[in-house]
């Protein structure tokens, strides 16, 4: 499981990024982060596999705290991890294989990631993989001859090769037309599922983090001001996360307690069953 | 009322000097130079006339080109020489310069192996070829051995400058991703970095042997190989008609070299 506690990031430039974000990520759960442009979404993910150096709290994934590990024991960190980006970035100028490939890069020699001779189980499993992601066929396409959608199926068959114990999602349809993010999304979801990987995705489409998320959070300035099921996600909390908007009446003074209170996931659940009430 | 005639304004283009005066002051000071370093040549129209005559008298002496089989044999040594020079050149050049492309690329290196690696473009790009072709050929002797360290010498500089800002200039996103599944350094150069620059390391290759093969002619004139000792025997022994054919010939394979260059970098874009 993933545990984040009290994550804190400040850039170069004095720019809070994270003021101390809490979150759990457990069994095999989907948990969607949602928040205005700004909120430090991107921060947060790329906190946990240290992409971003976080400036406080800590990270820990099966019990091994990640902020402080070597840069050598971080890569090995790092294969546990699979993570999926908004601009897929996948490596434009080599194939569809190569690409889908590199998730095992962390288990190769430097030698054998220059020849191209990866296992033949590993090169077994990605076409397993590629076949999964609906990509048959297409292993000796190079990456930019493909459609957005593709490449993200490309993407998703890079991290599930890692075989991570978690997959880590930033903003995977921002970049895809609604037909095509809903199906990357099937997609996600269902090969999560299948092989049992919990899910910390960051998404802004509210619709698409309720309908596929089992859990929600919200970010807002870099403080989590919402933890939920996607139930729970009315009105008076979209206007909270995204507009900052005060809770209104009788949950005003739990919500101001909730967010002085320092423990941010307590109090969000706490404020969540008090709206319920 | 509604007609009533507004001042007009004017416009005129702001100059690049303070104002008109100092403008008028610079053009004056830039041709009371001319005319003083023309005066200081002592360039006067009956050296002009002078020059004109010995001018016709060499062109003249150089028609026709000469194609004794003797002299084709010579032509031939000294251009298959240059061509050799210049291919072995830009291959060790290039070999040397793209590891130091990546010690010299902002976005990857670490501040102190930056430093070296633009420290050594720098030493490389100080000097012309001659200059380190006359060290070279009293460090290692006459021959084409100097002309291949000088012209492999001067790749770097080149080379591995420019390759060194495609790389500051690759997409960030490629290499993150790579390193995300828990590459190590090198593999992340290799499958991040690598396959964004490769079509502009065959570009530049190709480019710097179109160089290497117009350097190599030359270098020959202070003794370090190629054609260019030929070209300066045949001057030197007033023999003007080989000196022509030497001439054409290296035209020729210049722009055999050139059309190669851009057939093959118009492939690659």
């Amino acid at each position: 499981m993933l545990s984040v506690t009290d994550l804190q990031k400040t850039y170069p430039s004095g720019d809070e990024a994270l003021k101390g974000v809490s979150i759990d990520v457990t069994g095999s759960e989907t948990v969607a982060m949602i928040g205005p442009s700004g909120a430090g979404k991107s921060t947060f993910i790329r906190c946990v596999n240290r992409l971003t150096e976080p400036s406080g709290g800590s990270v820990e994934l099966d019990g091994v705290e990640v902020t402080a590990l070597s840069s050598d024991d971080l890569r090995e960190a790092r294969r546990d991890m699979g993570m999926i980006f908004q601009e897929y970035n996948l490596v434009e100028r080599l194939t569809v294989m190569e690409n889908v490939l590199s998730g095992r890069l962390g288990y190769v020699s430097t030698w054998q990631a220059f020849r191209r001779n990866f296992p033949p189980e590993d090169v077994e499993r990605a076409y397993e993989v590629l076949d999964r992601v609906g990509l048959a066929d297409h292993e000796n396409n190079r990456a930019d001859e493909l459609s957005g959608g593709q490449r993200q199926r490309v993407g998703i068959a890079r991290a599930i090769l890692q075989r991570p114990k978690i997959l880590l999602v930033d903003e995977p349809t921002s970049s895809l037309d609604p037909e095509t993010s809903k199906a990357v999304m099937d997609l996600l979801t269902e090969i999560a599922a299948e092989d049992d990987i919990p899910v910390l995705i960051n998404i802004h489409e509210v619709d698409l983090a309720q309908e596929y998320a089992e859990r929600i959070v919200g970010l807002r300035d870099g403080e989590l001001v919402f933890e939920g099921t996607p139930d729970d996600l009315d009105e008076t909390a979209k206007g909270q996360i995204y507009r900052g908007e005060e809770i209104p009446d009788v949950t005003t003074g739990a919500q101001q307690s909730a967010t002085t209170d320092g423990d941010a996931t307590e109090g969000a659940t706490e404020e969540g069953e008090i709206r319920r009430g | 009322m509604a007609t009533e005639q507004t001042e007009r304004r004017e416009w005129t283009r702001p100059t690049a000097f303070y104002n008109h005066y100092v403008k008028w002051t610079v053009y004056l000071v830039i041709t009371v130079f001319l005319l003083w370093s023309a005066w200081n040549m002592r360039i006067s129209l009956d050296r002009m006339l002078q020059g004109w005559d010995a001018a016709v008298e060499l062109l003249v002496g150089m028609f026709p080109p000469e194609f004794t089989p003797f002299k084709t044999d010579l032509l031939i040594e000294g251009m298959v020489e240059s061509l050799a020079m210049s291919v072995i050149a830009t291959i060790v050049g290039v070999i040397i310069s793209i590891p130091i492309a990546f010690m010299a690329a902002e976005n990857i290196a670490p501040r102190p192996i930056y430093w070296l690696g633009r420290g050594i473009i720098t030493v490389s790009r100080a000097f012309h070829e001659l200059i380190v072709a006359i060290i070279l050929v009293k460090a290692v002797g006459i021959g084409p051995l100097a002309g291949v360290l000088a012209l492999s010498y001067k790749t770097i500089g080149f080379f591995a400058k420019l390759l060194a800002e495609e790389i500051e200039d690759i997409d960030t996103g490629q290499m993150e991703a790579t390193e995300a599944t828990g590459a190590n350094s090198i593999q992340t150069l290799l499958f991040g970095v690598v396959p964004q620059v490769m079509p502009r390391i065959v570009g530049l290759t190709i480019y710097r042997w179109d160089i290497n093969i117009r350097h190599s002619t030359i270098v020959g004139i202070v003794g370090a190989g190629g054609i260019g000792a030929t070209l300066l025997n045949a001057f030197d022994q007033y023999d003007y008609d080989f000196f022509m054919t030497i001439i054409l010939a290296i035209i020729a394979v210049v722009m055999i070299g050139e059309l190669v260059s851009t057939y093959v970098r118009g492939r690659i874009q």
